[in-house]
């Protein structure tokens, strides 16, 4: 697969949906090798094609793991890693279940390549070791089977460092990007606003 | 002997209280560890290829691409897609391939050529017409039931037109109504599956499951191998709702390549299957004709509803209609429609949400047309004696938890006759209310119970804890059977190899979980008892467990937990106590009311519906966790909330196709979406010296109605099928 003339692989460095096709895909290679450059930004594309070894910076400790093109950093970390907080729920993002932190920032496992993850600083629900967020889910009994609560206290957690005094109303609009099947909703909203109450 | 009794409210130290879930920080930290979480050594990964057509004869099914594609190791064809068979509905799981990686087995799927032929396909439920020409209909049973008898000479038919004829023109007010519910997915966010490890003759299933006990024997039967070379183990389940009793022919399948490959493999169903095959609730459609005297009690009921359950036919069955509200005369006939779909599967309260859509729209509807009060219509009929509930004093209960419930949505100050309140710009806003029932019987459950010589008290049973609070409900009710704090007692489940109790289906758990752990812990306590009454020369039955201690009732004399286990020499003691789903007991009950009303907002130049409250009142005998009971609620009433406005299967009436079968498209409630939700919990001591009930089902009956019905009183049109669309909205009211 030559897509080197396809005007958005170039253009982003990436094009996803090369990569899930597998075989040989255009990456940013200098990141992977270094691991300095920023993979999300414009690269010169360049062909990678196979499994490589690469370093991820995971919950503050570099991780060897293997990765080919088409591998998402959900895969990584649930299979290499045995980080199975962020979830499989939808491979779009939809459901926000595979919610980290990539960065700082709140993204989904589930629509990032391992490959572009290199050199960012990845934080998973693992690292958050009980804090003020996930105290406020247990006391308010945000979660019920808590297939979907990882994720939810990742974006929570996010939402929070973002905006730590939000309001009720700031909260019930602001935390919209995950799924809750059992339906935690109004329990989440309770614990969120005690954590943003207590300024933690 | 013991007797099997809950203490008093008064004397509880646990019971009734708001205790933290015991996993509670296990789900928030990810440490839990689900079916999809577990990783064995060595796995393998596999993904299935699905059909892509409804309805369809597979001529070509070819996997030696498959075969030959990097990574993967082995690849598995089902029975059922054959070449020369018929595929029924879309989605159905054609072949597995089982690879090193997911990404390694999806490519081998893509790699499997696949040719059919394409055959008719009826998907519209709705249509009964289509349905009858299309030849997809059968009969669906009913039932006349009549104050009047037919005389002697009569033909029983002609009766029953006549006399429905006479009850409908003698009535003060008459509805004639069209009603509806699509059918929707139980979209368990963990998909249905399981990672299992083949060794020496045995199988070790994790498997998401409701029914820990009870599917052992599925796999070793379809194995050729007995229950007790099976292990099912599932600690932790992301949904379920009524669709994961079985370990499914993907769990059996993941077996036998398990066995096959001599490695451990991780198969669960992707996001498109999961929506296609694992789960969906039949649809409900009505044509009703209802009349009522001057106070709208309910004279006669004719109606004929239809739907699907799936490629069987099938569809909402006609035993629970009309729903709670049913007056003395009445004809109900159901048909079914048969689906290019996948067949349904129970859920939460299977029939009664549909039911429940179909009856109290009628209901309000009349309300409507009188000009009345929806809750006097409600309460008229309650009243007169026109409910069938499996409460023993239910019209009572009912009238009391709408009162209540009137209180906390403020129904008198907020009400205002159909269409007749006050729009502010395009916004109007309505109440609308609604009943439901449910039964509850306490489920089998067995349970070993080990108190230590060092005082640790441990319990082993096979039941499964699907978010409800099964394990938190059971250490509450060891530790107050103890006297001891919830952390000094270790509960184990989700085991096969633990006593068997029954699968969580049709709010069952609870009532099984307390009976056995309640008994066995009784029976524990009578032998501690009698070696502390020895030590304290006093009689055994002046002795209660309060407090880390055994003491004589009423004095300080007293000995503490510890010392009274060392009591028991070197061996731990070992109580195994068993219920049996029917047995006569104290300590549990069944058959429940429950009230819910709903606050929206309608806006009717864009058809989008708000929920501005909705507040629930539930019954369920003894509380155990007030906390985890609340939130079953909760989370029943935000279920309702998507059904009502967001939620439905989609289907391509050329192809078949599920066409929102993603998250991104099959819409659910988010955050954002659910207004200001209250509930209480009715249990006065009538209702607590009934013992306990499940209450998973009951409140997810009333949701789809109460809103519905509030939309109806908002706008003064209905909209007659749920979800309510804003299209669907905009469309009833341009017909109005
Ligand atoms: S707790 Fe089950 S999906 Fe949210």
């Amino acid at each position: 697969m030559t897509d080197l003339k396809n005007k958005a692989a170039k253009k982003s460095g990436f094009n996803r949906r090369d990569f899930f096709r597998g075989s040989g895909a255009i990456a940013a290679a200098t990141a992977l090798q270094t691991q300095t450059a920023d993979a999300f930004q414009d690269q010169s594309p360049q062909i990678i094609s196979g499994e490589t070894t690469i370093t991820l910076n995971v919950n503050g400790k570099d991780h060897q793991v293997k990765a080919e093109p088409r591998t998402t950093l959900l895969e990584v970390l649930r299979y290499q890693l045995d980080l199975t907080g962020a979830k499989p729920v939808s491979s779009d993002g939809s459901s926000g279940a595979s919610t980290i932190f990539v960065d700082g920032k709140p993204m989904t496992a589930s629509t990032i390549l391992a490959l572009q993850a290199a050199g960012k600083k990845i934080e998973t629900v693992e690292s958050l070791g009980g804090d003020a967020v996930q105290q406020a889910f247990v006391k308010y009994d945000a979660e019920q089977c808590g297939f979907c609560t990882p994720g939810f206290v990742m974006a929570v957690r996010s939402f929070l460092n973002k905006k730590p005094n939000a309001s009720e109303a700031e909260i019930r609009s602001g935390l919209n990007g995950n799924i809750c099947r059992c339906g935690t909703y109004a329990n989440i909203v309770e614990a969120a606003i005690s954590v943003a109450k207590g300024g933690n | 002997m013991a007797e099997y009794t809950w203490p008093s409210r008064e004397a509880t130290a646990v019971i009734g209280k708001e205790v933290d879930r015991l996993d509670g920080m296990a789900k928030a930290t990810g440490a839990a560890k689900y079916t999809y979480d577990v990783n064995l050594k060595n796995q393998l990964i596999a993904v299935a290829l699905g059909c892509p057509h409804a309805h369809c004869k597979i001529t070509k099914l070819d996997v030696s691409a498959a075969e030959k594609t990097p990574g993967v190791v082995a690849v598995h064809i089902f029975e059922h897609a054959a070449v020369g068979r018929e595929v029924e509905w879309e989605g159905e799981l054609l072949a597995v391939v089982a690879a090193e990686s997911e990404a390694a087995a999806k490519a081998g799927v893509a790699a499997i050529k696949l040719e059919y032929d394409e055959l008719p396909v009826f998907v519209d439920d709705e249509d009964l017409a289509a349905a009858e020409k299309a030849g997809r209909t059968g009969k669906g049973g009913g039932k006349t039931e009549l104050e009047r008898e037919p005389g002697d000479d009569d033909d029983e038919d002609e009766f029953v037109e006549k006399e429905i004829a006479r009850l409908l023109k003698e009535s003060k007010y008459v509805v004639e109504g069209y009603y509806g519910i699509d059918a929707i997915t139980h979209c368990c966010l963990e998909p249905h599956g399981s990672t299992v490890e083949w060794k020496d003759g045995k199988l070790l299933a994790y498997l998401s499951t409701q029914n820990v006990s009870g599917t052992d024997e599925g796999f070793a039967n379809d194995l050729g191998i007995t229950s007790s070379d099976v292990e099912v183990k599932c600690d932790y389940i992301g949904g379920g709702f009524g669709s994961k009793f079985a370990p499914d022919y993907w769990g059996v399948a993941a077996a036998k390549i398990s066995k096959e490959t001599g490695r451990p493999i991780k198969f669960l169903l992707s996001r498109d299957q999961e929506l296609k095959i694992a789960g969906n609730r039949p649809s409900g459609y009505i044509n009703v004709k209802i009349g009522a005297d001057e106070n709208g009690v309910l004279t006669v009921w004719d109606s004929v509803h239809w739907g699907t359950a799936g490629y069987k036919g099938g569809g909402v069955s006609q035993t629970v209609m009309p729903y709670v509200i049913r007056p003395k005369n009445y004809r109900r006939i159901a048909t079914t429609v048969a689906t290019n779909t996948a067949q349904s599967r129970a859920w939460r309260a299977p029939n009664h949400p549909q039911a429940c859509a179909m009856s109290q729209t009628a209901i309000d509807d009349m309300a409507a047309k009188m000009g009345a009060n929806s809750y006097d219509v409600f309460a008229a009929n309650l009243r007169a004696g026109n409910v069938d509930s499996q409460h023993p004093d239910a019209a009572n209960v009912y009238l009391a938890e709408m009162e209540r419930c009137a209180e906390l949505i403020d129904w008198k100050a907020n009400w205002h006759p159909h269409g007749k309140g006050k729009a502010k710009g395009s916004i109007v806003d309505g109440l609308g209310m609604a009943l439901h029932t449910w039964g509850g019987t306490a489920n089998n459950s067995d349970c070993r119970l080990k108190v230590s010589p060092d005082g640790s008290v441990e319990a082993f049973c096979g039941s499964q804890d699907l978010g409800t609070g099964t394990r938190t409900v059971i250490a509450q009710v060891l530790a107050e059977t103890f006297g001891l704090g919830i952390d000094q007692v270790r509960v184990n489940i989700g085991s096969s190899k633990y006593p068997a109790s029954g699968a969580s289906g049709g709010s069952t758990t609870v009532g099984g979980v307390c009976e056995s752990h309640r008994r066995a812990g009784l029976d524990a306590l009578d032998k501690l008892f009698e070696l502390a009454a020895k030590e304290l020369g006093v009689d055994a039955a002046s002795l209660e467990a309060v407090g880390g201690k055994i003491r004589v009732k009423g004095s300080d004399k007293s000995i503490a937990w510890k010392k009274a286990c060392t009591l028991l020499g070197m061996k731990p003691l070992e109580i195994n106590a068993s219920y049996k789903r029917g047995d006569v007991s104290t300590l549990s009950s069944s058959g429940v009311c429950g009230v819910q009303m709903a606050h929206v907002e309608v806006d009717k130049e864009t058809g989008v519906i708000k929920v501005k409250k909705f507040v629930a009142v539930q019954d369920q005998g003894l509380v155990i966790n007030p906390k985890t009971c609340k939130s079953q609620i909760y989370g029943a009433m935000i279920m309702g909330i998507a059904a009502a406005l967001y939620e439905r299967r989609i289907t391509d009436p050329k192809s078949g196709a599920f066409v929102n079968a993603e998250l991104a498209d099959y819409k659910l409630a988010r955050l954002g979406d659910i207004g200001e939700l209250v509930v209480d919990l009715y249990e006065p001591e009538s209702e607590r010296q009934r013992g306990v009930i499940g209450n998973g089902e009951p409140p997810a009956i009333s949701p789809k109605a109460a809103i519905a019905n509030a939309v109806a009183n908002a706008l003064g049109v209905r909209v007659p099928v749920v979800p309510l669309t804003p299209k669907r909205v905009l469309d009833a009211l341009a017909k109005a």
